[in-house]
């Protein structure tokens, strides 16, 4: 029941992101009056795969970095880069592909040279126990199958194509979510059979979900770069929190949630 | 007399200046976001965009289903409103605001309620499921029952509205002269209430026509089959800001349309 109730709080936060296209305002933030220490507020846009490895990130660095208040936007990449384009203030972006990254890029609006912090694969993410029997992507193309996918913006829409494509399966998704985590709390809910979401959503999604793996051959390397924004009010705090992505305790932290080394 | 008319208007030019500004500030902040959309519309790719096919899909859809949803709204909501504007009944207050209660609630929250009633493990979903083999969730009968969750106490209050402040005198004369209820309510109430209820019929439209967070939580977003207007502008502003502009500018025609179809409410007299 408990288990259920986050799933459909999960499922509320993902929409009023989405449906507001609300992007947190950050009052200029000051950065540390020269001795060092990052502080003030800072904006972090990131892909709604990472929701449960950043907080957890970004509260230790909050504990590391007393002074410093770290604010999420998550969102799908896409989404966030268009917010990134059309002057939303943040400070990093972390994006799950590299296209996305480069639109930002494009717009000229980089301040550091993207780094590729942390790598993803696909999992078919199905009901705890795999009920209806599914083994492989082929599987979603049956007509027994309600599947849903992302939308083909999405980088987890775009990565789950090429899988199917190398599979050579045609599937007709049932829905085309604006992001992956709502993907898969179409699974947890019980409204569609399958989705195709990272191995880390499936990690983190507890025992609402079970995954089925994709053999290496048809799956997906994803790649997560991450890097610092010509508009970040709070530029020191946003290099310390890209340091603490990369840091040892960071990089053991997007390992235990489901992510592979870059 | 010349007194009285100083009198008004000193009384209406001291109206403190901050009032005035605030006044001004709240009209910018209604009108400009509009005046923003109308300058950037892609005049010149109306024509290539009217002909795309997800433009065409949501819009075919987006009408197929608010219509539908109209429609039930107006087939199930009139009976209801009749009910509570006529007859007293124990818990009545109460049934009344749960009825009414999605004209305040977060649409998103009513598509999570939706999904725990009418998804596939649902309290009517499952059994239902299970029945006949219908799912509401991803299909376009899932966009109207969204839309009529959300759209349809629009209509009752209205209708309610109109049904207390109509002279019951009428119908007790047609009741005397040998009517029968249903022939009274159709050729003595109903012509009585057709203001009310053309009133109400039309915000519902409006309100169903423009639903997104129920629609997308309960219904999903497919083209086609799911995405109408609203959920394609939001899409559709990720990979082609033109088609969403030309998109939000036919749903602001419509509200306009409808709006003006109010103006005895809601318009005033200028």
């Amino acid at each position: 029941m408990r288990a259920r109730l986050a799933v459909v709080l999960a499922v509320v936060l993902a929409a009023c992101g989405g449906a507001g296209r609300a992007v947190p305002q950050s009052p200029a933030a000051s950065s540390g009056p020269g001795d060092g220490n990052p502080s003030g507020e800072l904006t972090v846009f990131a892909a709604a795969s990472l929701t449960d490895a950043f907080e957890a990130i970004g509260r230790r660095f909050e504990q590391d970095n007393p002074e410093v208040d770290v604010l999420f936007n998550f969102a799908s990449s896409s989404t966030l880069a268009t917010q990134i384009a059309e002057g939303a203030p943040a400070d990093v972006f972390a994006s799950a592909d590299e296209k996305q990254m480069r639109v930002v890029e494009k717009a000229g609006l980089l301040a550091s040279e993207p780094i590729v912090f942390a790598g993803n694969t696909l999992q078919i993410a199905v009901e705890p126990e795999n009920p209806r029997g599914i083994e492989d992507l082929a599987d979603l193309a049956r007509p027994d199958i309600t599947s849903v996918l992302a939308a083909e913006e999405v980088p987890a829409g775009r990565y789950a194509r090429e899988a199917l494509e190398r599979q050579g399966v045609e599937v007709e998704p049932a829905s085309l979510e604006t992001d992956v985590r709502a993907v898969l709390s179409r699974v947890a809910l019980g409204e569609a059979d399958a989705g195709i979401v990272y191995a880390s959503d499936v990690m983190t999604a507890g025992g609402d979900i079970d995954g089925v793996t994709i053999p290496p051959d048809r799956n997906v390397s994803a790649s997560y770069p991450v890097a610092l924004l010509t508009g970040a009010s709070n530029a020191a705090a946003g290099r310390a929190f890209i340091d603490a992505l990369l840091s040892d305790e960071g990089q053991r932290t997007l390992r235990e949630d489901g992510f592979v080394a870059p | 007399m010349n007194g009285r008319s100083v009198t008004a208007v000193r009384s209406r030019s001291s109206m403190p200046a901050g009032m005035v500004w605030l006044g001004v500030a709240a009209m910018a902040l209604l009108i400009l976001p509009l005046v923003g959309l109308v300058l950037n519309t892609p005049w010149a790719r109306v024509g290539e965009l009217l002909g795309d096919p997800s433009v065409l899909a949501a819009l075919r859809l987006s009408l197929l289903t608010s219509l539908s949803a109209l429609a039930l709204s107006t087939v199930l909501g009139v009976p209801l409103a009749w009910l509570l504007a006529r007859h007293a009944f124990p818990g009545k207050a109460l049934l009344r605001a749960l009825c009414v209660l999605p004209m305040v609630l977060p649409p998103v929250v009513g598509g999570v309620a939706l999904l725990l009633a009418f998804g596939r493990r649902g309290l009517i979903g499952e059994p239902l499921a299970q029945l006949t083999g219908i799912t509401l969730p991803f299909s376009a009968a899932g966009v109207v029952l969204a839309e009529t969750f959300v759209a349809m106490p629009f209509l009752i209050v209205t209708v309610e509205a109109g049904l207390r402040a109509l002279d019951g005198r009428y119908e007790d004369v047609a009741a005397t002269l040998g009517a029968s209820r249903w022939l009274s309510f159709r050729r003595v109430t109903l012509p009585l209430l057709g203001p009310s209820l053309g009133a109400g019929m039309a915000l519902c439209w409006a309100r169903a026509l423009g639903e997104f967070g129920a629609t997308i939580t309960f219904a999903g977003n497919l083209s086609g089959r799911t995405q109408t207007m609203p959920l394609a502008v939001y899409l559709q502003l990720e990979r082609d800001v033109d088609a969403a502009t030309l998109l939000s500018l036919i749903l602001l025609a419509i509200s306009v349309v409808v709006l003006v179809a109010l103006r005895g409410r809601y318009l005033g007299s200028a």
